[in-house]
């Protein structure tokens, strides 16, 4: 790895997170483009979810993360602490994995 | 005011260190990996500083520790960044102010400060939300990386379940999200894509492509609410 990689690469994550501050910026939005932009982590994080719950690069996998997730599920449900569903999550996976 | 003197921040302080934590010990693998994969201490640290987009720089060194080429690694790093943009575009109305003040919000917006903020009902408290939760995921994830590339060993995230940690965490952050029913519906629309397209397309596309289900907020609500009420089901 060379540092010009290093700069390039940072040069070009900040590029994408700056581009859309700038874009929107101080501008007033239409009604409807406010009612989609709103709706983006919605869709996003819905999407990281599964992803990060289902599968490995380009594979979908079914294993002990899928139980720990859906445990997590039940106690996001019943409206448990966000620390309780991280912790209940994270140890239904390692216990499982430990187990297999 | 303070944000830990407000009760209803105390959530988001709490959820910043449990992320914090998860986040750090991955910040630690990161260093591990990158010094192994050929980087030097200060590499890896100026990665995590100015890159700072965990899945990116995990995709590059990746790249370079199977003997890869630098523009294959570029080229993954950077898909994986692209999706910053998009939580730039639904962050940029909350982050007015100052250029000075946006430009440090841009490093910061990543998926857990914009998961973060999106969960508050309150204006003030998206906003402080969505500081809180970057900057102490940059403070955990810079000191994680520099731990990691100075010791060169590091315990297996696996081991503890913290690649889970991630997903029960953003799902519990998406919850409340979920009773209002066209956020309901642009997450079922986001989640069903991306898992379609997983085994089609780069790692990294298949979130991009997610951010179709914002289409369902096209028509104009049925009930006439005014902005901020919208009618809870």
């Amino acid at each position: 790895m060379t540092w010009t990689f290093v700069f390039a690469l940072a040069a070009t994550a900040y590029a994408f997170k700056v581009l859309g501050l700038v874009l929107v910026g101080d501008r007033r939005l239409p009604s409807v483009l406010d009612r989609c932009l709103a709706l983006i982590p919605a869709a996003l994080i819905a999407a990281i979810v599964v992803k990060d719950t289902f599968s490995i690069g380009q594979h979908l996998q079914f294993d002990a993360r899928a139980a720990g997730v859906a445990a997590a599920a039940v106690a996001a449900w019943r409206k448990a602490p966000l620390i309780a569903v991280i912790v209940i999550g994270a140890t239904l996976t390692a216990a499982l994995r430990a187990a297999t | 005011m303070k944000p830990w003197r407000d009760e209803r921040l105390r959530p988001v302080l709490a959820a910043c260190v449990t992320l914090g934590f998860a986040v750090g010990v991955f910040a630690v693998s990161f260093g591990v990996t990158s010094v192994s994969a050929g980087a030097s201490v200060g590499q890896t640290c100026a990665m995590s500083l100015l890159v700072f987009t965990g899945a990116s720089q995990f995709a590059a060194v990746s790249v370079f520790g199977a003997g890869g080429s630098a523009a294959s690694a570029f080229g993954g790093a950077a898909l994986l960044a692209a999706r910053n943009s998009v939580y730039g575009l639904a962050m940029a109305p909350h982050l007015r102010g100052s250029l000075g003040r946006r430009l440090v919000a841009a490093q910061l917006t990543i998926d857990e400060s914009t998961a973060m903020a999106a969960a508050q009902e309150d204006e003030s408290h998206r906003v402080a939300a969505f500081w809180i939760t970057g900057l102490s995921v940059y403070l955990f994830w810079n000191v994680g990386t520099l731990i990691g590339a100075l010791l060169g060993s590091a315990i297996d995230p696996k081991v503890l379940g913290l690649d889970a940690a991630f997903p029960a965490a953003f799902l519990a952050i998406l919850w409340p999200l979920l009773r209002e029913r066209r956020s309901a519906m642009a997450a079922l629309i986001g989640a069903s894509v991306c898992l379609v397209l997983i085994p089609f397309v780069p790692v990294g596309i298949p979130i991009l492509c997610a951010a179709v289900g914002i289409l369902v907020g096209v028509p104009s609500p049925s009930v006439a609410a005014p902005v901020g009420f919208e009618v809870q089901s």
